[in-house]
């Protein structure tokens, strides 16, 4: 074989191989979201919005868990992102160049990928331990401390897509720092800044490890935040881990449901980022 | 690149009066407020060490440095040791980074180099969706749908294969359970390979068109280019995307926990079942009734916070240096 022929063949399969690779990538998921629509789509009626998760054997839906996984993200959300924009003005404003700058966002990105079941044993160990008891508040706790990072990341990265100019031309009308931020800054980066939230609520609609031990779970209906909490990811984990059938089949359905949910906010997202970035 | 300090307190000199006073106390207030929030990153962080180091102290105290290599788990005579789920944890990430690096590799290839322009983004964004699918349907997926088909399709036909090979085969020897160490580590790799794929897209993108024309120029193939020139270029940073995907691989919890089988044990062959520590917590943590059976498990906790702290401040490390490279190339 020339050297020629022995680099194209080279070429060609390392080619091939890498198409197979993308293949197998885009296969997974067009296998993951199949099985889902398949054992999913069969068990969803509309007793699942209507009524509480049932005892083994007998009728019953997800509501209570529905709303207790929408309140308790809705609570992570409110705990996380605004800590999270305050942190990320920081980076992105005033400690661009500072050394506690540089710090924090080193340890953000760590944060950012830090195991998440290690968040709910330390929010265990600092909460629920101290408390006596697993809690709601708990739960979104350490759902806020996944919000956290992502929100961080984002709003810095959205805050510095923003000209300098901007913020001069703000400054030489003799506005102060904070001005600048709130009025001028904060208003250009927002569309950026809500997608950063977005994501992250999407990152915590699904979480079930740090939920494990800090909201529990409930079988009933349940708005009472300092007690254990009822939400979707905890039910999934325990119904398809179980040996009953309707149980299995409820899992079934909030898998789908929860899954919709969070690949809609993602491609939402994107579409929204991708025409902001055409503009 | 923006550069320089932001303006402070602009025209602040000039003022003077209540104006001047409400501008430098609303300022402080700002900054002030700000830089808390900032710091609480670096709280939350350091406390989680804090937490568990003082969590797992009464374990640590009761075995010593040995916790780490003992086997025993018995919450009956008060036994602990990671050895069995050190080892499931770092044989299923190994497995995890055995499949997913070259898939990652390949899919940044196909992205950056191959696909026609209409189809990067479809084909990016496919594989970020993968990313974004929680955990735990993963799990359902594994244990429902692929340990059935693995166990059915596959294993018999790699220990058939590749069974009787002396050493090796002892990897994949034993019943055809579907569910077990291999089976964890193949779905580890599926969850990890859209990160390390997006970090790989993200850095070959960095490498000056300059340079990957000039190879072309002299008549390089695309392979030749992303081997010779692309890959040299961006080693660090792809060393860093699969350290960031080992930091996920080591952690994830819910996936293996569905289907590794929870066994503290300690088997060559990849089909038995086993344990990780994120699987250990998720499944008895709550179950734990002695005080020493919990800081045994907060003990196993703190060793996979450590583990995975050293692996994601790698990757950073060197993302970062990557990053100062960049900015000097122009």
């Amino acid at each position: 074989m020339t050297l020629y022929a022995r680099r194209k063949a080279v070429n060609a399969i390392g080619l091939a191989l890498s198409v197979l690779a993308t293949a197998f990538g885009l296969f997974a998921l067009a296998w993951l979201l199949f099985t889902l629509l398949e054992n999913g789509l069969r068990w969803i009626h509309p007793r699942i919005f209507t009524e509480s998760t049932p005892p083994p054997g007998a009728n019953g839906g997800l509501a209570n868990a529905l709303v207790g996984s929408a309140i308790l993200t809705a609570a992570g959300v409110a705990f996380g992102a605004p800590a999270g924009l305050l942190a990320g003005t920081y980076l992105a404003e005033l400690g661009r160049t500072s050394r506690l700058g540089a710090v924090v966002r080193f340890v953000n990105d760590i944060l950012l990928s830090a195991p998440s079941i290690i968040i709910g044993v330390f929010i265990y160990a600092l909460v629920v331990l101290r408390a006596g008891h697993f809690s709601g508040w708990a739960g979104a706790v350490a759902l806020a401390l996944i919000v956290l990072p992502v929100v961080v990341r984002t709003t810095e990265n959205m805050m510095r897509l923003v000209p300098d100019g901007l913020r001069e031309a703000v400054a030489a009308l003799g506005a102060p720092t904070w001005k600048i931020t709130v009025a001028v800054v904060y208003r250009s980066a927002l569309p950026g800044i809500l997608t950063g939230v977005l994501l992250a609520m999407a990152r915590i609609a699904g979480e079930t490890a740090p939920l494990l031990f800090t909201a529990l779970n409930n079988q009933f209906w349940s708005t009472d935040m300092s007690r254990p909490y009822p939400n979707l990811p905890a039910v999934i984990f325990q119904f398809a881990m179980s040996p009953y059938e309707d149980w299995q089949h409820l899992a079934w359905a909030g898998a789908l449901l929860i899954t919709v949910a969070i690949l809609v906010i993602n491609v939402v997202v994107r579409v929204l980022l991708a025409r902001k970035l055409v503009r | 690149m923006v550069s320089g300090a932001p303006p402070v307190s602009p025209g602040g000199r000039l003022a003077a009066g209540p104006a001047r006073a409400l501008r430098t106390a609303g300022d402080r207030v700002f900054s002030g407020v700000t830089r808390v929030f900032a710091a609480l990153v670096l709280v939350a962080v350091f406390g989680m060490l804090a937490a568990l180091l003082d969590g797992a102290w009464p374990a640590l105290r009761a075995f010593g440095l040995k916790f780490l290599a003992r086997k025993d788990w018995n919450p009956v005579t008060g036994e602990f040791g990671a050895l069995a789920p050190l080892y499931g944890t770092v044989v299923t990430s190994a497995i995890a980074l055995l499949l997913g690096v070259p898939v990652s590799f390949g899919i940044a290839l196909v992205i950056t180099e191959l696909a026609p322009r209409w189809l990067k983004r479809p084909i990016g964004v496919a594989i970020e969706l993968l990313a974004a699918i929680p955990s735990i349907i993963y799990g359902m997926w594994g244990l429902f749908v692929f340990a059935p088909f693995f166990a059915a399709h596959v294993q018999p036909a790699l220990t058939a294969r590749l069974g009787a090979i002396p050493g090796l085969g002892g990897l994949f020897q034993g019943p055809p359970m579907g569910i077990g160490m291999l089976t964890a580590g193949l779905i580890l790799s599926i969850m990890i390979i859209p990160f390390m794929a997006a970090v790989m897209r993200d850095v070959f993108e960095t490498v000056p068109a300059a340079l990957r024309e000039s190879a072309y120029a002299l008549g390089a193939t695309t392979w030749e280019v992303v081997w010779r020139v692309v890959l040299p270029y961006t080693r660090v940073g792809v060393m860093g995307g699969v350290m960031l995907g080992l930091g996920r691989a080591l952690g994830e919890t819910m996936a293996v926990t569905f289907v590794i089988g929870n066994a503290h044990d300690v088997n060559l062959s990849l089909f038995m079942p086993g344990n990780t520590i994120s699987s250990t917590l998720a499944n008895e943590f709550t179950e734990a009734v002695s005080p020493l059976y919990t800081s045994s498990l907060l003990a196993l906790a703190l060793v996979l916070f450590v583990l995975t702290l050293f692996v994601l401040v790698a990757a950073r490390l060197m993302l970062l240096k990557l990053g100062a490279r960049e900015g000097v190339r122009t």
